[in-house]
This record gives structure tokens, sequence and C-alpha cells, in this order.
């Protein structure tokens, strides 16, 4: 990237003030948030507010203690992970065989997918609701993982079609020619090529099925509850103990944070649907 | 053997999408019929004994809750702000970061950060540290111009939880414009400029041209899952004061599990279906040449 032709100075300069502005205008919540969760009680509600206190780490010990964080920690690892191995192996073959042998009614099938993702999730709540309480899956991972499973898998879908799409089709035929078989195909060609597809698609599963709040809140509670319940139990407006709701908080999104801005190159990829040519 | 290859690759396709296509037609068919069935019964988990086949009186019951029509208009204001303010400000962000510039990475970094931040969290960070009237950051700042502090969620609700959600989905917006304008073309662009053209003759007839397809992107991502924001709802401010900020997937979650009735729920929730096609027909109508 090299910097166009009219860049001078002052601009620059006024566009790197007007960048970092919006910047830390934006990020501001999440600094306060995670400021507020270091400081005592007292002076998480002191206005104006503080900036410059003795850091203290009662507040995270105290929610370990009192709702047993690594417990719900533990729920929403499980549950965000192995719905999104699970989602993968669904969803690679059929993206696969839409993007290589795509045939008249591809394009309708994906449609058709994506608008099964457009029903609110409030419109299966009755029915879903009923099975898991008729199973007994109430309140229980499983649970969790088919729930998000299935309503990540309609945008696993897609991504993927759009990512295979933009493997060459030569190499595959060439690979076929050479009398590759389906696995060989598998390994040796789609795997390292579709890697990046598969990587970001899974990643941005994996935050979405982390930050699931809607099923996590009305399937799970004590058993299964991921760390959107445990948050979601903060709340209550007679308990307002904001250092506390703040460690809280920073808990549960600290990991899928520090993990997206690890992994952003490549989940912006993903992000993209295909969207950009 | 030529007949077997063939044959072989005609249904192997078939076979890798069939667990995708099964599933998913599962996970649509099955809640769906039940919605339909238990839409027409009376189906109270308070009144287990009261049963039988109550025909229309579940989606009349719905329809004229007072509190219907302002839920579809409350949806719809929802879903069209964020919409106009994450496209509109993704797409001034994007411009701006676009070009390097001292601590390009950074920026980006706390940029995307809100879009990792859950529901939950998300609203209950706005609700207490930045909204509150005494202790709030936003009142703090009021109160530093000398001006009334607001009380944002009795007040101002619906535009509370549209601010909430906005800047949650801003970040996604901002990134799928970014990436699409590293894609564009400098030349095209030097040569803009040569002949005298404005910014905003370059940004009308270059640069949105050029980004099309990932606004259209944007706009479809988002409306598929803020046409039932129910997490900022249910933290904040619980569809009010009185209805002021109930959406329709909110409403049928209060008639499902607040009043124990899911035939009336499931009334509203075939209602929630038929609104979402109704958006997704005119979606597809708008962008839908974008998208292919």
């Amino acid at each position: 990237m090299q910097s166009s032709p009219n860049a001078n100075p002052t601009t620059l300069i006024i566009r790197t003030i007007a960048a970092w502005s919006v910047a830390l205008l934006l990020f501001f919540p999440l600094l306060f948030l995670a400021v507020t969760a270091f400081k005592t009680e007292g002076q998480a509600i002191a206005v104006p507010s503080l900036w410059v206190f003795t850091p203290t780490l009662e507040n995270f010990v105290e929610v370990q203690a009192r709702s047993n964080y690594l417990h719900y920690a533990w729920n929403s690892v499980v549950t965000s992970v192995v719905s999104t191995i699970l989602g993968l192996l669904i969803a690679a073959p059929a993206a696969y065989s839409m993007a290589f042998n795509p045939t008249k009614r591809t394009k309708d099938i994906l449609m058709w997918m994506l608008s099964t993702k457009m029903m609110p999730a409030v419109g299966a709540l009755a029915p879903i609701y009923v099975m898991a309480k008729t199973a007994g899956l109430l309140d229980t991972k499983f649970a969790l993982i088919v729930v998000f499973t299935m309503s990540n898998l309609p945008i696993m879908v897609w991504m993927l079609y759009t990512h295979f799409k933009d493997i060459p089709h030569e190499i595959l035929e060439a690979a076929r020619m050479d009398g590759a078989s389906l696995w060989d195909e598998f390994r040796h060609v789609l795997l390292p090529l579709g890697m990046g597809g598969l990587a970001s698609t899974g990643l941005l599963c994996l935050v979405l099925a982390w930050n699931e709040a809607f099923w996590a809140l009305n399937l799970g509670s004590a058993d299964a509850g991921t760390l959107a319940t445990l948050v979601a139990s903060y709340s209550s407006p007679e308990g307002l103990f904001w250092a506390k709701l703040s460690a809280a908080s920073l808990m549960a999104i600290a990991p899928i944070i520090v993990f997206g801005w690890f992994s952003q190159k490549q989940l912006v990829q993903g992000l993209t649907f295909g969207a950009v040519k | 053997m030529a007949e077997h290859t063939r044959a072989g690759s005609r249904s192997l396709p078939r076979l890798l999408m069939s667990p995708a296509v099964i599933t998913l037609f599962l996970w649509m068919i099955v809640p769906l019929v039940m919605t339909i069935y238990f839409s027409v019964i009376r189906y109270n988990l308070m009144q287990p004994d009261q049963t039988g086949f109550l025909g229309l009186e579940n989606y009349s019951y719905f329809l004229t809750d007072p509190d219907f029509w302002p839920s579809i208009r409350n949806t719809l204001v929802l879903l069209g702000s964020v919409v106009l303010i994450t496209v509109g400000f993704g797409l001034a962000i994007a411009l701006l970061i676009n070009d390097p510039f001292p601590g390009q990475g950074i920026v980006r970094i706390l940029l995307i950060s809100p879009f990792f931040v859950m529901p939950t969290v998300n609203a209950l960070m706005w609700k207490h540290m930045m909204m509150n009237p005494v202790y709030g950051w936003l009142a703090q700042v009021w109160t530093f111009f000398g001006l009334q502090p607001i009380d944002w969620l009795t007040d101002y609700p619906l535009f509370s939880i549209i601010i909430m959600v906005s800047w949650q989905w801003l970040p996604f917006a901002c990134l799928i414009f970014m990436t699409a304008l590293q894609s564009m073309d400098r030349e095209q662009l030097e040569a803009a400029g040569m002949d005298g053209a404005t910014y905003f003759q370059k940004l009308w007839y270059l640069y949105l041209p050029h980004m099309a397809r990932s606004i259209s992107v944007v706009i479809m991502i988002e409306v598929i899952f803020l046409l039932s924001v129910f997490a900022e709802i249910v933290t904040t401010t619980n569809g009010g004061p009185g209805n002021a900020s109930t959406n329709l997937a909110f409403l049928i979650y209060k008639q499902a599990l607040l009043n124990f009735d899911f035939g009336v729920a499931s009334a509203g929730a075939l209602l929630a279906i038929i609104l979402a096609n109704i958006v997704a027909v005119f979606l597809i109508r708008m962008i839908g040449k974008n998208l292919d």
C-alpha cells in the first residue's frame, strides 16, 4: 500500500487524528468496563469517574466464588468449539459439491438455506423448548450444541461456498485426470487451498456461538448455561454492583476478544462472505 | 466403466450435500409444523387441563394485543435505523482509515473489538456504565457541558437500544467495507484525480459502485440478525417503558415464557415468520442482483 500522490503532511495529520478519535470513541465503553472491573464498589460509582486508583483483584475472586465462573466458561468453550466443528463437518461437503458440481438448483438451495436463517429464532422458541423439555434436554450442553450448530449452518455453507468457488476448477480437474481419488483430492487439493476459507468460517462461527444469547438464555441455566447466561444473572436491578458486573463481563468477553485480535486477519477474510472480488 | 463414473459423479455431490440439506430441512420443518399446530390449540403451561382446538383465536388474540402494532413498528424502526447508521458510518470510517497512517494496525484492532462483545455484556455495559442518569459516563459528559443529564432508557428506550445494537454492528460493516476498499483500482482513482474529479465525484462514481456488492452483503447479514434483536432488550428495558421498546421477538417471548401461553406465542411466531418473509422479498428485490 503506497500513500496516494495527493497525500500531504497536513491531511495526513488530520486523518490520523480523526481516525484515532473515532477508534478511541468506539472503544471507550470497553475501556471503561475494563477499568471498572479493577475498582472497589465504592470507587466504581464515584462521580466524576476515577482514573487513578489502586487496582484490586477482589471482584474477579468474588465472581468465581459466587457464581463459579469456570463452570460457565467451560460450558462456553465446549458448546462453541463442538458446534463449530460439527457445523464445519456438515457444511464443508455441501459447500464443496455446490461449488464444484453446481446444478440448476444450486442457487435455489443456497437461498433456501439462507432463508431458514431469516426466520427469527423466537419463531422456533416454543417448539424447540417443548422438544427439549420432552426429551429431558433442557439445560444440557447437548441441546445448546445442536441449536448453535443448526443456527450457524446456513451461514457456514454460504461462506464456504464462496471460498471454494474461488479455487480454480482446473486444479481439481487435473488431479482427477491423474486418477486422484476423492480422498486424495480432499487431502492434497481441497484442504490446502480451502484452508483459509475453513479457518475463517470456523473462526466466525466460534465467535457467533460464544456470543449467542437467545438460546443460551432460554434453554440453559445452572447446568449448561454459558457465559452469556452468567452475565445476564448479574443484571438484576436490585443488586447494582458495577465492579462485580464489570469483572464478570470482562471475564466473559476477554477470551473471545483476545482470540479475535489475534485472528483478525483471517476473520476479516471470512467476514466478507465473498463480498470482495 | 465410463458409465459408472458418470453416474457416480452425479450421485456423489448429492450424497455430500444431503447432511446439510436434511438437517436444515428438519430444523425448519419440524418446528414449523409444531408451531402451526400449537397456534390453533389452547396451550397454556399454567392451565394444562384446558385443551382443545381454537381455530384462529390465538391469532386474533395476538393481533388485537395493543402491543402488536407498536412491536411491528419498533422492529422495523430498529432494523432500519441500525442498518442506516452502520452502513453510513461504516463507509465513512472505512474511507477514513483506508490509507496508511501512524497506528493503523492498532486503530483497526480497537475498531473491530465491539463485534466480539456478547449482546448481554453490551447491553449491561451501556445500561449501567454509559447511560445511568446519575453515575453513567454520558451523564457526566452532559453535566460537564452544563446540560441536564438524560435518563436514556426511560426517556428514549428504543433509541438507546438502537445505539447499543449499532455500536455492536458498526465494526462489522466497517471491516467489510475496509476490505472492499483495498481492492479499489488505484490507477483509475489517480486518472480521475488528474482529470480534476472532486472527492465527492470520486466517491459517487468510483467508490460507491465498487462497494455495491459489499454494501448488499452487510445489509443482508444485518437484516438476518437484526429482525430478532432480543438479548439487548431483555437485559435492559424489558420492552418498556410500556411497549416503547418491545419488538416482535420480545412480544412473542413475553407470551411464551412470561405468560406461559405457547398457543398465542406460536401464533405470534408465525406472524413473525410472515414479516421476515416480506422483508426478505423486499431485500432480494432491492439488492438481490448485487449478491450474485
